[in-house]
């Protein structure tokens, strides 16, 4: 590999592995693409520098220019990242309740935390950059979860690379949020043959949705609508914490060291591999293990951390 | 088919406080009339006049988003979990 001129070439072109050992079933394969390996160490690190460039190349940020966005952690990081080497200042609204290591991170690459309440969870912090960001108009707002540029990383970048290692992917898995993962990718795999399947695997909303008032507090993030997302689906189902602890300690088994998140992917893999004849599962690891060392997830009592785990952020 | 339908707590007062309801029905679709014709203060927030899901309503069968499945039309057994969530943002994978 030649040398790079920047940090930021390095964001992207991750190595997949394959994890068959793991599946339930013989004749389906399974595969993690491993996005913990970019510089700042997640996947958003790709949709950091999407929103960033695509914002300059729209003259939109000027040298200097401070800019906000709600981040439940991997954006913000990515964020940071992008901006201290391109020289823009960040302010980042995060939940209170994250993983300690997130906001260390944030914290290492000079971004400002504005905390959001934690039983608000994403919501409430997308709810309060909003108003943030119309508070001050000389700050910009690159809302992940409405900006094209998102999917955009995914369908130009992660997309390719995986038909490019795996051309015999039948199913990709893969969490949602944003769902800018799911659309990119899925929108680029179903072009190429319409048959592959998407799968969004989600956390359960626990708490979350404690803090709505009516139904109309709630989010869909404008990409998933505008982007048609319903219809790029195939399915959607919820992997609990204690599944995805389980799924992410399995994991070290075949030595690799991922969030909870992944493990939350690769279990919604499984139960996929237990429902299908035969095929090739491609599942997405949208970071590594190290920022939630502090949550016990690989050591701790399994009841413990489970319970633990519900009233974190680890999506 | 006999199943229990699990309420938000956004939804529990016009359910009479509960938090959980058992009831009959052959589909999903069919297992929330019964739900709104028990608790007609439900009216408007699950199903819409045109008998489609509120677009801030996700309805879970077991673990899977009904939307995904056969939208009201998925079949439910004897013993299943019918979940009934407010839309919200996730984290941000």
């Amino acid at each position: 590999m030649a040398v790079a001129r920047s940090v930021l070439e390095l964001i992207g072109n991750t190595p997949v592995v394959e994890v068959s050992e793991l599946s339930p079933n013989p004749d389906v394969r399974i595969l993690v693409k491993l996005e913990g390996v970019n510089p700042g160490g997640s996947v958003k690190d790709r949709v950091a520098l999407s929103l960033i460039e695509d914002a300059e190349r729209a003259g939109v940020l000027v040298p200097g220019a401070t800019l906000i966005e709600p981040s439940s952690g991997n954006t913000g990081i990515g964020l940071a990242l992008v901006a201290r080497v391109k020289g823009y200042h960040l302010k980042v609204v995060l939940p209170e309740n994250v993983s300690v290591e997130r906001r260390q991170l944030l914290a290492v690459w000079g971004a400002d935390v504005i905390e959001s309440p934690g039983s608000e969870g994403s919501n409430g912090a997308v709810r309060m950059a909003q108003r943030l960001a119309a508070e001050h108009p000389e700050w910009t707002f690159l809302y992940q979860y409405a900006n094209p540029a998102n999917p955009r990383a995914h369908y130009e970048g992660t997309g390719p690379e995986i038909l490019r290692d795996v051309p015999d992917i039948t199913h990709f898995v893969a969490g949602l949020g944003t769902s800018g993962t799911l659309l990119g990718v899925g929108r680029y795999l179903k072009e190429h043959d319409p048959d592959i399947e998407v799968w969004a695997i989600e956390p359960p909303s626990g708490e979350m949705v404690d803090g709505l008032r009516n139904l109309d507090d709630g989010y869909i993030p404008p990409i998933f609508g505008e982007l048609g997302g319903e219809k790029l689906l195939d399915r959607k189902t919820v992997v609990g914490p204690r599944d995805s602890i389980e799924w992410t300690r399995r994991l070290t088994d075949v030595g690799i060291f991922a969030g909870i998140s992944t493990g939350a992917a690769l279990a919604g893999a499984v139960r996929c591999a237990r429902q299908i004849e035969r095929g090739v599962i491609v599942i997405l690891s949208p970071d590594g293990g190290w920022k939630y060392l502090s949550t016990g997830a690989w050591t701790g009592d399994i009841d413990e951390v489970t319970e633990r785990a519900k009233k974190v952020i680890y999506f | 088919m006999t199943v229990e339908v699990r309420l938000p707590t956004l939804l529990r007062p016009a359910a009479g406080g509960s938090p959980s309801a058992t009831l009959d029905g052959a589909t999903v679709g069919e297992v929330l009339q019964a739900l709104e014709t028990a608790h007609p203060a439900l009216a408007g927030q699950v199903l819409m006049s045109d008998g489609s899901l509120h677009r801030f309503v996700n309805v879970y069968l077991n673990d899977d988003d009904v939307r995904y499945l056969d939208k009201l039309d998925t079949k439910v057994a004897d013993g299943d979990v019918v979940s009934i969530l407010p839309a919200v943002a996730g984290g941000e994978s």
